[in-house]
Formats: C-alpha cells, structure tokens, sequence
C-alpha cells in the first residue's frame, strides 16, 4: 500500500516543553491509522503537526520532516493547499454559528468555488457521505447549532469532506457522544477508508480496535510501538503497551 | 423564608447582613425610580406641542433643531470611532502576538483614555479641532471630539467579545485551509456582533449624554446646521443652556423627558437587537 504521510525524527516544543520525541512512523493510503495512550502523552500534538495546526501556537518549534505524498509539508508546500488535503475533525463538534448549508460551502467557498450550482452539488454529495443527507436536506437553512451533538459531529466530517481532502484528521471525535452517534461515526470511518486516508486520535481501545488497521501506542511523548492493531492488541511487544491496553495504567 | 428565621436566631449576624442587602436593593431601585418620576412630574407637563416646533426661537424653546444634531452628531462620531474602533480590537485579538509591545501601549493608552474626564476631551478638541484645523464651534469637531471620548470603549468591548467567540471556530475556520482574514471576517466577526453592538449602544448613550465635551467643540447655536461647519447643539446641550439661562426650566425639564424616553427606547432597542441576534445563531 502507498504510504500517504511519512513522518521522520519529529521533535516538537511548547516553548522549554517538549512534547514529542523523536517520533518515526507512516500512515498509508486508505487505511485507519489509530493513535492511544494516556492523557497528555502528545496524541493531539502529533496529530495536529500533520496539519500544521501547531503553526497557530505560540512558541510552538518543530523539526524533523513530514512529508505527505513525499513534499515536505514544512518546506515545500503552500498552508492553505495543506489544510485543503489534509482536512480535520475536533474533538467538540465545532460548526460554525450558521446555516447547515453554509457550513458545508464554507470550504468550497474559501477556495474560490463560487458557483450556486456547484457548490449545491458539493453540499449534497459531502452530507451524503458523512450520513447525515436524509436528516438534514430538509433544514438546509436553519442554522448548524440545532442539531444534536451526533449530527453535528457528522456534518462536521461532512464539511471537511467538502473540500476534497485526500486524509482526515480525527481528535477523538466521539469523546463528546453517546453510543449510538458513537457507532454512526465508526461505521462512517469505516466507509470513508475507501477513498480517504483516516488518522484518529481515541482514548477508547475498543474503537481502535473496531475500525483501525494500525494503531500507534504513545507515551510521554514517544511513540513506543506501532504495528497492526490486531497486534499491538492480542501480542504487544513492549511491556508498557501490554499495561497500557489490560488498564494497568492511568 | 420560614427556615430563614431560625437561620436568623442562631446566626444573627447573617439577620444585620440580610437587612443591609434589603437596604441596598430598595435604595437603589427607590432613587432610580424618585428620578425618573421626578423628571416626568416636572417636566410632562410642559410638553407642548410648540416644543416640537419646526424652528426655533427664543419664545418656542424648540428641541427640534437640537434632536437633528444630536442624530447628525451621533452618527458622524461613530462613522469615525467604529472603524477605527473595531480594526483596533481585531488588531489586539487576532493580529498581534502575546507579549507584543505595542499590545501593551494601546491597552494603556485606551484604559488612561477612558478614565479622563470629559471636559478635557472638550479642551483637547477645542485646541486641535476648533482652533489648530480651523474648524470652528462645528458639529465636526464635537463629532470628533467625542469620537476620540468613545473610542475606547468601543475598542474594549469589542475587543471582549472577539475574546469571548470560542476558539473551535477559529480552529475550524483555519483546519479547512481559511486564512487569517476570512476567518475574522467571516467567521469571528459575526459571532462577536452581539458584544460589539452593546459597546456602540453604549457609546451612542455616552454621546447623547454628553455636555461638558461639546461645549467647547460644537457650540450652543440652536438653529439646524446647514453643514458640518455649523455650530449645533446637542439635546443634552439644549437642555444644559435652557436650565443655565434659568428662564426656561419648564422646558428644559420637558426636554429631560424627551432624553429620558430617547435613552429607554435605545436601551429597548439594544436588547431587541441581542435578542434578535441571538436566535438567529
Ligand atoms: N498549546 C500548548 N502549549 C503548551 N503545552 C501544550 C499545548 N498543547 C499541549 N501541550 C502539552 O503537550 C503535551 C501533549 O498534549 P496533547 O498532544 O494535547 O496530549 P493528548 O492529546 O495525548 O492528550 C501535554 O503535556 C500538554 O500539556
Ligand atoms: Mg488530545
């Protein structure tokens, strides 16, 4: 499988704080990739170089190299084109304080896509993608904020989808919903690999293992194994990852 | 309440301290509501229509012409104050890092700026705009000088509610490959548009309310100015010359009936508006 983004001796700081060390792995093309381990061991962090969200912090230095489809992220390629590849799903669903419509031409509309008829097309085809068509086409209007907190999530990934990303970053994306918009997202994720690449970031091991091919275990800002999920889960190879997983750890 | 006595019984310091919050509560609403009737009482019977009259002479003690400044005066000051206002608090919030020098110069200068008392501002003006630019006792130059007056309070509450939209729009507005100034214009302004109405709201009451500034600046000429040259005077103003010359005191309490219904109506607009505002996101 082609690998999509390949990240190699990645060092991030927050000012003196370093939050990741040394980090070395790949992500292929249409696969999921899971990212685990406890709170505040650089999950987010990491996520957030592939996109250049960090770039937003203050004091935030990086070296090493990323490179998506072998362009150096940092060095050879435009933010806006970034961000338009690589798109981002939050933690706490985030949709604009508009209407369901203009949140989903939000993206198009910021890169230069003008046209009614095009950008109906896209608002369509990215809520039917994301699942959420049927429940939405009749309240296209009506502003983002009266949906549920499952919807929202869902017409979050709708927008991102709307630009045409080829990979979606996810912080843990469901840590906000109940079950059943819990399990509506993984199957989506399920669907989405197909055409997308998925990174996802999640504090719960029964969802890496329901929807990821590969899962990386971090701590304290290292990554200390990465392999099939199927295996970090039954055989882990490092002694932490084993505590990790059987919940002998924070 | 019936808990509340044995409260009372064992705790009587928590008894003094209940009666000082009843006390507070009742003065105050009590002097707000003497005020108001006061300045109805004296002044509702003299509303006469001659008041209203088109122009005015010193018999009629019409408030039209000073109503007309007033709008004039209002909506040149924050034609002025508003953009400058606003792009300043965008500056502050969106553009300038933490820690950045210049940061803490406009957040000095803004707070020394609202703590000058207003007759200041009225010299300041009287100096640059009236005499230095050769403007006159004109409407300009009150306009202005109260701009400068207003100035930071509409950066501040601007600069609140930029501070208040929550971070994840940005953050999502910027994942989707926006950049700095779609997202502010897009994005951030019109979910701070709530909070940065309140601070205009509030600087109109200020203009509206203001005297001491404007003496200096726009003069007491109770005719309409034909231009923005024309020395014009305020509502407020009006009624300050009607009650100094002491001949007209009925009128000028008419005329603090008229400023009292203006300020109510504009407070009930302001919350119309946020209402407004507020079910449409
Ligand atoms: N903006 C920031 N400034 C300073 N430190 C940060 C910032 N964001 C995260 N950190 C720190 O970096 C570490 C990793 O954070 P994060 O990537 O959010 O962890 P995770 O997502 O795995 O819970 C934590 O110790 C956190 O306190
Ligand atoms: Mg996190």
């Amino acid at each position: 499988m082609a690998v999509k983004f390949s990240v190699s001796n990645l060092d991030l700081y927050y000012g003196d704080f370093q939050a990741l060390k040394n980090i070395n792995i790949r992500m292929n093309e249409n696969e999921v990739t899971a990212f685990i381990g406890p709170s505040g061991c650089g999950k987010s962090t990491l996520l957030k170089s592939l996109n250049r969200m960090n770039d937003l912090v203050e004091g935030c230095k990086i070296t090493g190299t990323v490179l998506l489809d072998n362009v150096d992220i940092y060095k050879n390629m435009e933010i806006t084109e970034l961000r338009k590849n690589v798109g981002m799903v939050f933690q706490k669903p985030n949709p604009f304080p508009m209407s369901i419509y203009d949140n989903i031409a939000y993206g198009p509309r910021t890169h230069g896509i003008k046209r009614k008829s095009q950008l109906d097309e896209i608002v369509e085809t990215s809520l039917k993608q994301a699942s959420i068509w049927e429940e939405v086409k009749d309240r296209l209007k009506k502003s983002a904020l009266g949906l549920s907190g499952g919807q929202q999530q869902r017409l979050c990934i709708a927008r991102a989808l709307a630009v045409k990303p080829e990979v979606i970053l996810m912080d843990e994306p469901t840590s906000a919903l109940d079950p059943i918009s819990t399990m509506k997202i993984e199957e989506l994720c399920f669907d989405l690999k197909k055409e997308y690449t998925i990174i996802i970031v999640t504090h719960n091991m029964q969802q890496a293992t329901r929807i990821s091919d590969k899962t990386a275990f971090f701590l304290h800002g290292e990554i200390v194994e990465f392999g099939e999920t199927g295996q970090i889960f039954a055989m882990p190879k490092d002694k932490r990852t084993e505590d990790y997983i059987t919940g002998r750890f924070g | 309440m019936k808990s509340s006595w044995k409260t009372f019984k064992a705790h009587p310091m928590s008894l003094v301290f209940f009666i000082l919050v009843c006390a507070g509560v009742i003065l105050t609403v009590g002097i707000l509501f003497l005020v108001v009737a006061f300045v109805l009482i004296r002044g509702v019977p003299y509303l006469t229509p001659d008041l209203f009259a088109l122009e005015y002479t010193s018999e009629n003690c019409s408030m039209l012409p000073a109503i007309v400044s007033t709008i004039e005066m209002v909506g040149i000051s924050l034609l002025v104050a508003v953009p400058l206002g606003v792009f300043c608090a965008i500056y502050l919030v969106e553009y300038a890092g933490k820690g950045n020098k210049l940061v803490k110069l406009i957040r000095v200068t803004t707070e020394t700026l609202s703590g000058i008392p207003s007759i200041v501002y009225g010299l300041f003006g009287m100096l640059l705009f009236v005499r230095a630019l050769g403007w006159g006792y004109s409407l300009l130059a009150g306009s202005f000088t109260v701009a400068i007056m207003i100035l930071p309070l509409i950066i501040r509450s601007t600069e609140e509610a930029l501070k208040a939209v929550d971070d994840s729009y940005r953050e999502g507005s910027f994942g989707l490959g926006a950049g700095k100034l779609r997202t502010v214009f897009v994005i951030v302004l019109p979910s701070a548009m709530n909070g940065i109405l309140a601070g205009i709201i509030l600087a109109i009451g200020r203009v509206i309310g203001e005297t001491a500034a404007l003496m200096y600046t726009a003069g007491t000429v109770a005719a309409y100015p034909k231009s923005v040259f024309d020395s014009s005077r305020t509502l407020s103003l009006h009624m300050y010359s009607l009650s100094r010359e002491g001949m007209h005191m009925n009128e000028a309490a008419a005329t603090g009936v008229v400023l009292l219904i203006v300020v109510f109506l504009l407070n009930s607009f302001a919350s119309f508006v946020a209402k407004k505002l507020k079910s449409k996101t």
